[in-house]
């Protein structure tokens, strides 16, 4: 069975983020780039599909910084082919313009099954899962926290609203948003990764962007301060304090 | 191109979501400027019951047997055979496990924009502008929608459910379904939650714990306190990823909506996939480390000492208060 | 004339020819069966070099095992232990010396002879004291941490009836003899007197004299065959792991990962994987116990004792045996014999390797099973975020590391960048002094000490790294060279005299385990070394004599893996306090429980914190208001601590530099 699973990276929000000069979009030098949490459950669920069955992994990752990395640890974890798409990303990436990088390299891989995380929280314009798949003519299941696959169907979990869920039936091929693998993703040392770097490679490929179909914002701003909370000043005693009298005040105590 | 306002009703065994009130109260607050009609899309098998609340100028209804439970595949394809023959000025859908998936289909699909995570959308120099939440609720953005055809993902924002009902029920016209025929997603059959523990949506008093709770041990901090005070414990999508709680607790996007008369959030960083399902608690306390978590700007309260050291003095506080 | 007759009373010429040969039979026994215990850690083990420096090593041997200065740390069983076996050791030499004379040269004649048998006598009468008091420990007292099991019993059982059955030979003897010197022989000659008294003809006496003899040297031959397998296998491993431990390994230096020719590394998820001197060290346990009573995890009530730990390693190295010879599949050490939750509980606090009278180095045996289960990723899920953050951010807290030196913000003038200044001390500072929020006013408190001590000091910025102590103590070398790599390559471009820190765990790594070419020869230093040495010559002055009682808490690698005793003690003299030990103080201080990782994973279920155990050793002490730290983990677990046994209005926990600032 063939899996791919292309990534791709969002402002790491441990770091501050800053407006550009322009203010409309984030600065680039202050942004730090992470793996895109969903898309780490993406491998994760992979290489467990991998681990039930056997499947050859082909991981997919436009070349941003860290992407080297992130390609080798999915390598340690049981990624069999790595590939990084070169392109000019100097003025930003949307979903749409992902989608579009990663559908040529999808028709000539034919995957069975494509596994992306099923939304970035930098996104704009949707899930790049939802676009990649109405471009290659794939069935698209976003919110899938669970996968079993066997000749030519997959039975995937899909999140409903409310903490329900459901059972879907889906031909292959298809993609594959995941909320969640099955279990978190797991541990890779780095001694492992190293030894990934010196056993794998990674295949360039060069493309061009296109950012039609996601919006360039005008303005981009912190949320507005206007409605802030009234901090409790104080120790720990005098908050406690004061919450207790807030919740008299409500009749709950 | 017509000025209509399209909005697709989502949903679940027989409940209508609240986004789809909200986004309906949006619509009809922008119909006027736009000069067209708010028409709901309701598709379903026998659900046109489901239409009598809805603040509508029409509902378009289809019915067919592959629209009895939802799936992606099966709405795309019905809106792309309505999105052919019409051509609204916006087609409204839930940022939402449902509306999230047809919308990156349709995008792609029909090669119309599409803009996510729209909180509001308002008339500004004759143009429709937009407002997102992005990078988890850290970072607002402003747009101008493109005129022509353009799909919106909504998120709770200023409107709430209410303003979408209908006293009146609109007027249901019934559209014919396009082939559904080779579809390749189905439904097999629903999970059942674990219905023996409790209904968090039905709780009045609720403590809400977060990553800032760090580990499964601090968790019986939050029970006490849950206790003391005769609530019951909820979590986010961390927590109950870790199966600290079961996902009956969870409150967020893929979990559920909570109305509490007050909320406790117990290191809650405030990121929209949770604080958009607590918007209709009456109260938020929050309580988190760091000082610019978005958490801040929905609670009422807030204070920034480690919840590890509070929750023991403010559970017998609490005691006290309820005892003496 | 005093003089020895060799095989007194003994009909010759079978006699000696009888003894000889089942003596020597017994012998050979015991070597092959010595042979084949011994010879599985060479075929089962990983080959290792151990033979540098024989001499020191010999020494070694001397101080450990026939000395045995561990042994005598504590008082009833060391006094116990010495009496049986250094009565052992002169018995042995005793019986060397007799066949000696008897054979090649003769000197047990006169006073040599006299000397030779009152020391005998007095140490027979020692290893008797010894007995009682092993037999009332073992069958009356029964402390916990010793294995009470029958074959503990059968040996001190088979020791005792050897000496017992050699007094009455003499006894006989003597009896018989009446000679003039008899007094010389105290022991035995009061025993005679019984036999005397009985009025015994002399063909009696001597025919009990030869039964005592045979059955002496019979049991003493059973002894030979049966050591290899029973509980006094240790008077060889014991020796043996005496001379095979490095004499100069730091203890703050864990070994590198082993490798195998491909360069790959190897890690120890059979037996297979351990080197020969493990799997020897397994056999040397002797399950005395003292490393349990020691752990604080076993103290908390966790699944880890060292003492089960190298039992387990020892009983599946016997068992499993035939399957680690062949090549077949080895069975798993860690998940089979030994369960993860057991190599995850230890806290990596060494006092298990210092309170060890057999030298058994446990920690290092945890350490190569941690590093096998982190290839394997068998990592709970708290502790995976930690290693993810260190390897990302370069702390454990998972906060940017360009937020590392915000602490310093506030404190005025502002301190020297090392990175592009010259400083004389490079200030490490480490992570939870950077970027704990209940730490960073002490650490500007350090700032403001270093100010006005007149320091010329500098900091990495957000150059510095986690200095990777506890990454490697949790098995994750690769990210431990990872940081390593990073704070050398950063320390490369700083010009300086020395680096000065105020966490232990950096200073032990940094000390112990960097390259030699990121320190070039320059000392790393505790806050405690530099401003004791500034005290004492006279550089910093402590004007205010606080007159506080305090007690001290030595952490772990400051005090027992370093030695750091003295100065953090003349510190807190010189600031006027006066110091109570607890009485667990200096090399025995109990662990805090945040090392070896343990404060980035789940605590899971504890019957007491070791912190919280420590807190009241602190408040039984009446008089002590001030419990005094010098390492800011010891800062969180304390604080927590006190509050947690509510003892806030006994005890305040401060760091020393907290004392040292009030006394300027």
């Amino acid at each position: 069975m063939k899996i791919a699973v292309p990534v791709q990276f969002v402002p790491d929000l441990v770091e501050e983020l800053i407006v550009d000069a322009q203010g409309n979009r984030l600065d680039p030098y202050a942004i730090r780039w992470i793996l895109n949490e969903f898309d780490d459950h993406a491998i994760e669920q992979a290489v467990i599909l991998k681990e039930k069955g056997g499947a050859d992994i082909t991981v997919i990752a436009p070349d941003f910084e860290g992407a080297d990395d992130a390609l080798f640890a999915a390598a340690a974890k049981g990624a069999d082919h790595l590939v990084k798409i070169t392109a000019d990303y100097d003025g930003g990436i949307n979903a749409h313009a992902l989608a579009r990088l990663f559908a040529p390299i999808l028709d000539g891989l034919k995957p069975d099954i494509i596994l992306t995380g099923v939304q970035a929280h930098s996104s704009l314009d949707g899930s790049a899962g939802a676009l990649l798949a109405e471009t290659l003519g794939l069935p698209y299941v976003g919110y899938v926290s669970g996968i079993d696959a066997a000749g030519g169907k997959a039975t995937v979990r899909k999140e409903y609203p409310g903490g329900l869920t459901a059972i879907l039936d889906v031909t292959l091929p298809a993609v594959f948003g995941i909320q969640a693998a099955e279990t978190p993703p797991r541990y890779v040392p780095i001694t492992k990764v190293r030894q990934a770097m010196k056993t794998n490679q990674i295949d360039e490929e060069s493309q061009d962007l296109d950012l039609s179909g996601g919006l360039e914002p005008a303005r981009m701003y912190p949320p507005e301060v206007g409605q802030r909370a009234a901090m409790l000043e104080g120790d720990i005693d005098d908050v406690a304090e004061k919450i207790a009298a807030i919740l008299s005040d409500q009749g709950i105590l | 191109m017509n000025n209509d306002i399209y909005v697709l009703i989502e949903h679940v065994r027989g409940q209508i979501a609240d986004i789809s009130y909200i986004m309906l109260a949006q619509a009809n607050q922008l119909a006027p400027s736009t000069g067209g009609k708010v028409i709901a899309l309701l598709l379903g098998q026998g659900a046109q019951g489901l239409a009598s609340d809805l603040a509508a100028d029409r509902v378009a209804y289809i019915d067919h047997p592959a629209l009895a439970e939802f799936t992606g595949e099966a709405t795309q394809r019905v809106l792309a055979d309505i999105l052919a023959r019409e051509t609204p000025r916006l087609v409204l859908m839930g940022d939402t496990t449902i509306g999230s998936d047809v919308a990156g289909m349709l995008s792609a699909r029909l090669n119309l924009p599409l803009v996510s995570a729209c909180r509001a959308i308002r008339v500004e120099a004759g143009c429709l502008a937009f407002t997102s939440q992005t990078c988890g609720g850290k970072m607002m953005a402003d747009g101008v929608l493109p005129t022509g055809t353009t799909l919106v993902l909504m998120v709770p924002g200023a409107f709430k459910p209410d303003q979408g009902r209908a006293a009146k029920a609109p007027a249901v016209e019934t559209l014919a379904a396009p082939d559904l025929g080779g579809l390749r997603v189905s439904l097999k059959q629903y999970n059942e939650p674990a219905s023996e523990d409790v209904d968090i949506t039905r709780e009045a008093i609720l403590v809400g714990v977060g990553r800032g709770i760090q580990r499964e041990d601090n968790l019986e901090l939050a029970q006490e306190l849950a206790e003391a005070l005769g609530g019951v414990v909820c979590a986010t999508r961390p927590v109950v990823d870790q199966n600290w709680l079961p996902t009956t607790r969870l409150v967020g996007k893929s979990g559920k909506t909570v109305k509490p008369k007050v909320y406790i959030a117990l290191g809650i960083s405030g990121a929209p996939e949770h604080s958009e399902s607590i918007t209709g608690s009456e109260m938020i306390i929050a309580v988190n480390t760091d000082a610019a978590a978005p958490i801040f700007d929905m609670a009422k309260y807030g204070t920034t000492i480690d919840l590890l050291d509070l929750l023991p003095v403010l559970s017998e506080k609490v005691r006290q208060a309820k005892s003496g | 004339m005093p003089e020895r007759i060799d095989f007194w009373g003994i009909p010759q010429p079978w006699g000696p020819i009888l003894v000889y040969s089942i003596v020597m039979l017994a012998f050979l026994v015991m070597l092959v069966r010595f042979y084949r215990q011994a010879s599985l850690w060479w075929r089962v083990g990983r080959p290792e070099k151990h033979w540098d420096q024989p001499l020191k090593r010999l020494l070694r041997v001397f101080n450990y095992s026939i000395v045995q200065v561990r042994v005598l740390g504590q008082r009833y069983p060391g006094v116990m232990h010495a009496a049986l076996a250094w009565a052992y050791f002169v018995f042995f030499m005793g019986t060397a010396l007799a066949t000696i004379n008897g054979h090649f040269f003769v000197f047990l004649e006169g006073s040599p002879y006299l000397a030779y048998k009152l020391i005998l006598d007095l140490f027979t009468v020692f290893f008797l004291v010894g007995a009682v008091m092993a037999g009332y420990r073992r069958f009356v007292t029964r402390p916990s941490r010793l294995t009470l099991e029958p074959r503990f019993a059968w040996s001190l059982f088979f020791i005792v009836f050897i000496v017992l059955n050699g007094l009455l030979v003499e006894s006989f003897r003597l009896a018989i003899q009446r000679p003039a010197w008899a007094a010389w022989s105290p022991a035995g000659w009061a025993l005679a007197q019984l036999w005397i008294a009985t009025g015994a003809s002399e063909q009696a006496l001597h025919g009990w004299h030869i039964s005592a003899y045979f059955t002496h040297f019979l049991t003493v031959s059973a002894l030979f065959i049966t050591i290899p397998s029973s509980t006094l296998f240790h008077m060889f491993t014991g020796p043996l792991n005496a001379f095979f431990s490095d004499p100069d390994r730091p203890a703050g230096r864990l070994p590198a990962m082993p490798q195998n020719e491909k360069g790959e590394p190897v890690y120890a998820d059979s037996l297979r994987k351990l080197t020969w001197k493990q799997l020897m060290e397994s056999d040397a346990c002797t399950e005395c116990g003292r490393c349990q009573d020691a752990c604080p995890a076993h103290a908390a009530g966790m699944v880890l004792s060292p003492k089960e730990l190298m039992v387990a390693v020892r009983d599946s190295l016997h068992k499993d045996s035939p399957r680690l010879n062949g090549n077949g599949q080895a069975p798993a050490l860690v998940g089979g014999a030994i369960p993860d939750a057991v190599v995850w509980s230890c806290t990596t606090c060494g006092a298990c390797d210092a309170e060890c009278p057999m030298l058994i180095e446990h920690v290092d045996l945890v350490v190569d099973m941690r590093r096998y289960l982190v290839s394997e990723g068998r990592v709970d899920n708290l502790l995976q975020d930690a290693l993810s953050n260190l390897s990302r951010y370069g702390n454990s807290f998972g906060q940017s590391e360009r937020a590392r030196s915000k602490w310093s913000l506030p404190v005025q003038p502002k301190i020297k960048d090392a990175r592009k200044e010259a400083v004389e001390y490079l200030w490490f500072v480490g992570d939870y002094a950077s970027y704990n929020p209940a730490l960073v006013e002490i650490t500007r408190l350090t700032a403001e000490v270093f100010q006005r001590a007149g320091l010329d000091f500098g900091i990495l910025y957000e150059a510095e790294r986690n200095s990777g102590n506890d990454a490697r103590r949790v098995g994750e070398e690769g990210l431990f060279e990872f940081l390593v790599e990073k704070n050398s390559a950063a320390l490369a471009k700083c010009t300086f005299k020395a680096i000065v820190t105020t966490d232990p765990h950096t200073y032990n790594t940094l000390k112990n385990e960097y390259p030699a070419d990121a320190l070039g020869g320059r000392p790393v230093l505790h806050y405690t070394e530099l401003l004791d040495d500034l005290v004492t010559s006279g550089k910093l002055v402590l004007q205010k004599k606080l007159g506080e009682r305090v007690t001290y808490h030595d952490p772990c690698y400051l005090g027992r893996y370093n030695g750091v005793y003295a100065a953090p003690r003349r510190l807190l003299a010189a600031a006027g306090c006066e110091l109570v030990e607890m009485p667990r103080h200096g090399p025995h201080a109990l662990c805090c429980s945040a090392g070896g990782g343990r404060i980035w994973m789940e605590e899971g279920e504890v019957r007491e914190r070791p912190s919280e155990n420590r807190m009241r050793e602190a408040a039984a002490m009446g008089s002590v208001k001030t419990f005094v730290v010098s390492c800011p983990k010891d800062i969180v677990m304390y604080r927590d601590a006190v509050k947690t046994t509510s003892l806030e209005d006994r005890l305040v926990v401060k760091d020393l530099i907290e004392l040292v600032h009030e006394a300027m």
